[in-house]
């Protein structure tokens, strides 16, 4: 298993490389390969999660080992919460690739889009595996940049605005996440998380602490879109291509913003009360705020973009609460039950808001517009569009069986368990808001009647498209089998139990 | 400390600067400036007074050395902040395309 870890990196760069060198030369290469490469990464990431044994695997880049106490290799680490990324990125990453070989066929340069297509995997599995936050950084601004060629690859006037605009934010935020990392280094000498963690666990010196952990999580709440930080996110991810909303909205603000958060919280940092409240509120804030945005749009997209900030306050306020029960010294399965309740969130959210951008641009791909007015009456002509968006919008409005009404239960039972009344009920009412939203959505394009007369002669989409919807609509219903027991303790729980045991994590440090 | 400061300072204009600037050239101006700040944050971190290049020979066994990884680190970030600024102009390039002019109130399309 350990020496598996770097096909993740070496594999998608690779295939990015050799798609920018032959592309031009053999025209099915540059179609076939990106799935080709995911799909056996997906499969990958499925072994180990299957094949796990609760314990923590490292592979030393260049395999010297630590020289006196003190890691001088760049480390990657395999842990139970990269393990569920990398599941996450792989499989929506390789759903969403094999959708744009029909989607994408109407742009010119189809090779530059799979190449950075491809290093933005790339990316986000670096930034999932690492264990050094330099090496973090780098991964982290390889996913950002390839992200923002994508944004701007229809090269129209809002979409370069919104790349631009996107740009500037994500500069700062990789700006602060930067000055961090000297912060860091000037003052425990060391890049290596479990080494930072060891360190500043015996240190005086907590005001710099705290200043260096509210600068991170300003740095990476830029880049997951949390409430006060979340002006970029709607406008580039309605710009994108279809498929790249998906990946940006499903995969790309969870792996380089809230995993950042989570790993550097829980396994650098000691965890405080304040802090914890702090993140709490900004996840509160986000789930409350983003919805009420969501009413009033009537861009497909854009209505979909901002229920994804929606949906990261419930993922965050799962997290914060866990932390604020650890923080105040309270019941750790509570607290581990809550934090499971986040993760849980967040590969569902992975799952339905992957189908839903998808759902979108199918119905973009045929009748060439995403303005809810103008659209009606779907139902009858897209079929398979029609029936997997009304299940991803069941199951981001928590209706059972769906997996959202599931880990949004689990997340609002451990509010209430903890004491926290207020925000039991926000999210109670944030996820009635969520189901009047997407009501709204599922009657304006796919029922009702429409008072376009083009829209009765379209067809449903290709094979490629209806093949990635159809695997996401099943996954919708499947993953409530998370839940079940026996499945859930092999999974869900015993990830927890590695991510909120610090001295875990620590074990990397020892020899090789 | 003074040196530390100033530094501390230059990242402060940049930021002023791109809060405050209207011109999107003058705004990614702004950022390079913050980028350097850092770079030269970095270099500080790893400077000793009268520290010599960590090159290992016979004779300076006891000799003092600044410490090398923050300036592999600054090498790294330029590499990064080359891509990074190219991304911002030719995007910077393709709007003053599309709508002749560098001013972001007239820019801006995208609201709500």
């Amino acid at each position: 298993m350990n020496s598996l870890i770097p096909l993740f990196i070496i594999l998608p760069l690779a295939t990015a490389i050799s798609i920018i060198l032959f592309g031009r030369l053999v025209k099915a290469f540059q179609k076939a390969l990106p799935s080709a490469v995911l799909l056996f990464l997906t499969g990958l990431s499925f072994y180990f999660i299957l094949s796990w044994d609760s314990g923590i695997y490292k592979y030393v880049i260049g395999g010297r080992g630590p020289v006196g106490n003190i890691p001088i290799s760049i480390y990657f680490v395999l842990d139970g919460l990269s393990i569920l990324m990398l599941c996450i990125i792989n499989l929506i990453g390789f759903l969403s690739g094999f959708y744009a070989i029909s989607y994408i066929k109407k742009y010119t340069g189809e090779n530059k889009f799979y190449a950075l297509f491809c290093l933005m995997i790339t990316g986000m599995n670096g930034v999932v595996l690492s264990g050094d936050i330099f090496n973090l950084y780098v991964f982290l601004e390889i996913a950002a940049i390839s992200s923002y060629a994508l944004v701007a690859f229809e090269v129209e006037k809002e979409k370069l605005e919104a790349s631009y605009k996107y740009q500037v934010l994500g500069c700062l935020s990789s700006f602060f996440i930067l000055l961090n990392i000297g912060l860091l280094y000037w003052y425990t000498k060391s890049l290596n998380i479990a080494d930072i963690s060891r360190i500043i666990e015996s240190s005086a010196n907590k005001n710099l602490i705290i200043f260096i952990q509210i600068l991170f999580i300003a740095g990476f709440g830029l880049k997951a879109a949390l409430i006060p930080f979340h002006a970029w996110l709607p406008d580039a991810h309605s710009s994108a291509p279809s498929p790249i909303s998906s990946m940006l909205s499903g995969v790309l603000i969870k792996a380089i913003g809230i995993y950042a958060i989570i790993r550097l919280f829980f396994n650098m940092f000691d965890i405080t009360y304040e802090i914890a409240l702090l993140i709490t509120v900004i996840g509160t804030l986000s789930m409350v705020i983003g919805v009420l945005l969501a009413i009033g749009q009537w861009d497909m997209k854009r209505l979909l973009a901002y229920h994804s900030i929606s949906q990261m306050g419930y993922v965050i306020i799962g997290v914060g609460i866990g932390m604020l029960i650890l923080a105040k010294g309270g019941n750790r399965s509570w607290a581990a039950l809550s934090i499971a309740g986040g993760l849980f969130h967040l590969t569902n959210h992975a799952v339905f808001k992957g189908l839903l951008f998808l759902n979108a641009g199918a119905v973009e791909y045929t009748t060439g517009t995403r303005n809810l007015k103008e659209l009606g009456g779907l139902s009858g002509s897209m079929p398979v569009t029609s029936s997997t968006s009304l299940s991803a919008s069941m199951a981001i409005s928590g209706i059972p069986p769906f997996n959202g009404f599931f880990s949004k239960l689990i997340i609002i039972i451990a509010a209430a368990k903890a004491q926290y009344y207020l925000l039991t009920f926000l999210a109670i009412s944030v996820s009635i808001i969520t189901l009047a939203s997407f009501l709204k959505l599922q009657k304006k394009t796919f029922y009702g009647k429409s008072k376009n007369r083009k829209l009765k002669k379209i067809k449903e989409v290709p094979f490629t498209m209806c093949f990635s919807m159809i695997v996401l609509a099943v996954l919708c219903i499947a993953l409530s089998l998370l839940l079940i027991p026996g499945i859930r303790e092999t999974i869900m729980v015993n990830v927890v139990y590695t991510l909120i045991n610090k001295s875990n994590y620590l074990l990397i440090l020892s020899d090789i | 400390m003074t040196v530390y400061l100033l530094c501390f300072v230059l990242f402060l204009v940049g930021l002023f600067g791109v809060l405050t600037k209207r011109n999107i050239i003058k705004i990614a101006i702004g950022l390079i400036i913050m980028e350097l700040s850092l770079f030269m944050f970095f270099a500080l971190i790893g400077y000793v007074d009268n520290g010599i290049a960590p090159i290992i020979v016979q004779e300076m066994e006891k000799a003092k050395f600044v410490d090398p990884l923050p300036q592999a680190i600054v090498l790294t970030a330029i590499v990064i902040g080359l891509a990074t600024t190219s991304m911002l102009m030719a995007i910077a390039i393709r709007l003053y395309k599309k709508y002749n002019t560098f001013d972001i109130r007239k820019i801006a399309n995208l609201k709500g």
